[in-house]
C-alpha cells in the first residue's frame, strides 16, 4: 500500500496517546490483596475485588502519593478536590459491571513534557492524568467452549495519562512513550514493562490537511504493547486514512485493533456500536481532599528527572545532548556513570565508556548495568591509564575490559602486563611497525605526498594491526606522518 | 421525557436483558410512571443546591500500602456457576467486529 509523496505532502498526522501505568504498589488500588505480576490464577483476590455484594472499596494512600508524584513531573496542576466515577460496562473480566475511575475530577490537568527527535525538541501537553483500577484477565483460547478469567489484575492500580493531540510523527509519538516510560522509571512509581503489560497504550489516530484548523475523524487503535508497534500502527493508519481521503471516502470514527502479525490494523467496534459508559459520581469512596502542604511535600520528594538530568550532564560537564540523552535513558546507567567520575575528570571518556564499550558488552550478554562486576573505580583507571598514554583504547575495550569482567577482582596493572597490552615504549619497534606499513604501499605514499591525506587512515590501521593494538596512537600518528613527508 | 419502545430496547440492551415484545406495554406503562412521579421533583427550584452524592460528611478514607491475602483460591472461586480449581469459565466472549 503506497500512497504518492504529492498525497503525503499535502496531509499531516495528528496523535494523541493514552498511556496506561500500573502502579508499583504493594496491594491493590481499592483491597488488599497484592498487586504483584505473576502469581497463580485467582491467587490475588478479596471480596472487593471479586466484586462481591456488600463488599466496600478504600483508597491505598500510595496511589495518589504516586499519581501526584507523576502529576508533579508532568508540570500537571495538582487537582486538590478529588472523587472517583463509575464507568459502567459488561465484560467478564469486570465483575462489578463498572470500572472505578476519575472522569469529572482527576488527579492532575494541564502538564507538558518535553520530547526531543532528529527534527528538535518539541513540548507535547498532557490534557490529564487519573487513577482507575485495571481489569482482569480473559484468555479465550485455552479451552474449546469457554474464556477463562483470572481476576489477579482486577484492582490493580493504573494511572491513565491522557496528551493533547499533540504528536505529529510516528517518530514524535514514540519519543513521547519512551520520555513517559523514562519519567514513570525514575520515580519509581511503575517499571514501564511493556511486555508484561506494566506500561500498555492507545493511540488516537487522523489526518487532515496542512494548515487546516479542525481535525479530520479520529480512529483509536487499542492495546499497542510496544514502542515499535505504536509506529507500525500509525505509519500503517496514516496511510491507510491519507488513501481514503484521496479516494473521496470519509473515515470512520472506529476503535480498531492492530495485529502485530500482519501490521494491520481492523475494526473491533464502529461508532454506532460505542459503548455507553453513563458515568456517575462513586458513592462507595469518600471524596479526597489533599493538602497542599502534602502536595509540596511530595514536590520536595522528587528525585532529579530524567531531563534534568541530561540538562545537567551537558552544563557541567560539557556532554552533547545526544550523549546526555544516551547516558540518561536509564537511571542505573546515568547512576553508574555518576560513580565513574566521582574519580576521573575526564568526563567525555567516562561517558564513551558507559555509553559505548559498557553498554555494548551488556546488549552482547542481554544484561544490564545492575548485574555489572567491575567498578565505576576501576573504569575510571582504565580511563586515566588511556590517557597517560599506558594503554590505548581499543585493547582497553576489547581486550582488558572483558578480561576484567570475567576476573573483576584482579588488579588491572596486573592483567595488563599479563595480557601484554602496555604500549610499547620501545620506538625502535614502532619504527619497524611502520617502516612496514609503508612499504607495502608505494603508490599510496606517493598519492599522500600529493595531498590525499585520507590515506593517512590506512597506514595507521596497518601499523595498528602489526603492533597488535598495543602503541600509543598518538605518537603512531605522528611518526607516520613525519615518514611520509621525508619520503617526499 | 416519553419512554417510548426504542427507549426500552436501548436500556434491555445496556442491561442485557431479552425483553419479549409481548412484556413491552406493561414496561412502557411502569416506565412512563416512574418518570411522571419524579418529574414531580422538578416543581422543586434547586437553584445553588448542590446534588448529593455521598450520605456522610467523611472525607480522606485512606488505607496503608500492605498486602494481606483474606481469602483464598477455592473460596474465591465458590459462587462461581463455572470453575475448574484454577480459573472462572464464561461463556467466550470474543468481541465481534
Amino acid at each position: 500500500m503506497k500512497i504518492s509523496d504529492r498525497a503525503t505532502d499535502k496531509y499531516e498526522l495528528v496523535v494523541g496517546l493514552e498511556v496506561h501505568a500500573q502502579l508499583a504498589t504493594n496491594s491493590k488500588i481499592f483491597s488488599s490483596d497484592s498487586a504483584s505480576f505473576g502469581a497463580g490464577p485467582n491467587q490475588n483476590t478479596s471480596p472487593v475485588s471479586l466484586g462481591l455484594p456488600g463488599s466496600l472499596p478504600k483508597i491505598n494512600r500510595k496511589v495518589v502519593e504516586y499519581a501526584v508524584k507523576l502529576g508533579l513531573a508532568t508540570n500537571c496542576r495538582i487537582n486538590l478536590e478529588n472523587r472517583f466515577d463509575r464507568k459502567n460496562y459488561f465484560y467478564a473480566d469486570l465483575p462489578k459491571g463498572y470500572q472505578i475511575t476519575q472522569d469529572q475530577l482527576p488527579i492532575c490537568k494541564d502538564g507538558h513534557i518535553t520530547i526531543r527527535t532528529k527534527s528538535g525538541e518539541r513540548t507535547v501537553r498532557l490534557n490529564r492524568i487519573h487513577m482507575e483500577e485495571d481489569a482482569g484477565k480473559s484468555m479465550h483460547d485455552k479451552h474449546n467452549s469457554s474464556s477463562l478469567i483470572d481476576l489477579n489484575r482486577a484492582g490493580v492500580p493504573l494511572v491513565e495519562i491522557v496528551s493533547e493531540p499533540d504528536l505529529r510523527s510516528a517518530e514524535e509519538a514514540a519519543a513521547y512513550l519512551t520520555e513517559i516510560r523514562k519519567i514513570v522509571r525514575y520515580l519509581g512509581i511503575c517499571d514501564g514493562n511493556m511486555e508484561e503489560g506494566s506500561l500498555r497504550c492507545d493511540a488516537n489516530i487522523s489526518v487532515r490537511l496542512k494548515g487546516a484548523e479542525s481535525f479530520g475523524n479520529r480512529c483509536e487503535v487499542k492495546n499497542l504493547n510496544s514502542i515499535r508497534n505504536l509506529q507500525r500502527a500509525i505509519s500503517y493508519e496514516y496511510e491507510r486514512q491519507v488513501k481514503l481521503i484521496e479516494a473521496g471516502e470519509t473515515i470512520s470514527q472506529n476503535t480498531l485493533n492492530f495485529d502485530a502479525a500482519s501490521g494491520v490494523t481492523s475494526v473491533l467496534r464502529s461508532k454506532e456500536m460505542a459503548y455507553d459508559y453513563r458515568y456517575f459520581p462513586e458513592p462507595d469512596l469518600q471524596p479526597l481532599h489533599l493538602s497542599k502542604e502534602w502536595v509540596e511535600e511530595l514536590l520536595k520528594s522528587l528525585p532529579e528527572l530524567p531531563e534534568q538530568r541530561a540538562n545537567r550532564y551537558v552544563t557541567n560537564y560539557a556532554l552533547s545532548a545526544y550523549d546526555a540523552g544516551l547516558l540518561t535513558s536509564e537511571k542505573a546507567i546515568a547512576d553508574f556513570f555518576e560513580k565513574v567520575i566521582q574519580h576521573t575528570s575526564n568526563f567525555k571518556a567516562a561517558a564513551n565508556w558507559v555509553v559505548g564499550p559498557i553498554q555494548s558488552y551488556l546488549n552482547e550478554q542481554g544484561s544490564d548495568i545492575s548485574a555489572l562486576q567491575v567498578s565505576a573505580q576501576s573504569v575510571a583507571r582504565i580511563i586515566s591509564l588511556i590517557d597517560e598514554g599506558k594503554i590505548n583504547f581499543s585493547a582497553a575495550s576489547q581486550q582488558l575490559f572483558p578480561a576484567l569482567v570475567q576476573n573483576p577482582e584482579r588488579d588491572i596493572t596486573d592483567l595488563i602486563a599479563e595480557m601484554n597490552l602496555s604500549i610499547d615504549t620501545n620506538s625502535d619497534e614502532l619504527v619497524k611497525f611502520i617502516d612496514e606499513a609503508i612499504s607495502q604501499y608505494p603508490d599510496k605514499v606517493a598519492e599522500f605526498n600529493k595531498g590525499k591525506k585520507g590515506v593517512l587512515g590506512l597506514f595507521m590501521g596497518e601499523v595498528m594491526r602489526l603492533s597488535k593494538g598495543k602503541i600509543d596512537p598518538k605518537t603512531a600518528n605522528k611518526l607516520v606522518v613525519e615518514k611520509l613527508e621525508s619520503l617526499k | 421525557m416519553k419512554i417510548d419502545n426504542q427507549t426500552i430496547d436501548r436500556i434491555a440492551h445496556l442491561a442485557r436483558l431479552e425483553v419479549s415484545d409481548a412484556d413491552k406495554p406493561a414496561l412502557l406503562k411502569d416506565m412512563n410512571n416512574i418518570l411522571s412521579f419524579m418529574e414531580k421533583l422538578n416543581e422543586l427550584d434547586t437553584t445553588g443546591v448542590e446534588p448529593l452524592i455521598y450520605l456522610t460528611d467523611e472525607i480522606n478514607v485512606y488505607r496503608e500500602d500492605a498486602v494481606k491475602q483474606e481469602i483464598t483460591v477455592p473460596e474465591a472461586l465458590s459462587n462461581a456457576p463455572e470453575q475448574d480449581g484454577k480459573y472462572f469459565r464464561v461463556a467466550k466472549v470474543i468481541e465481534k467486529s
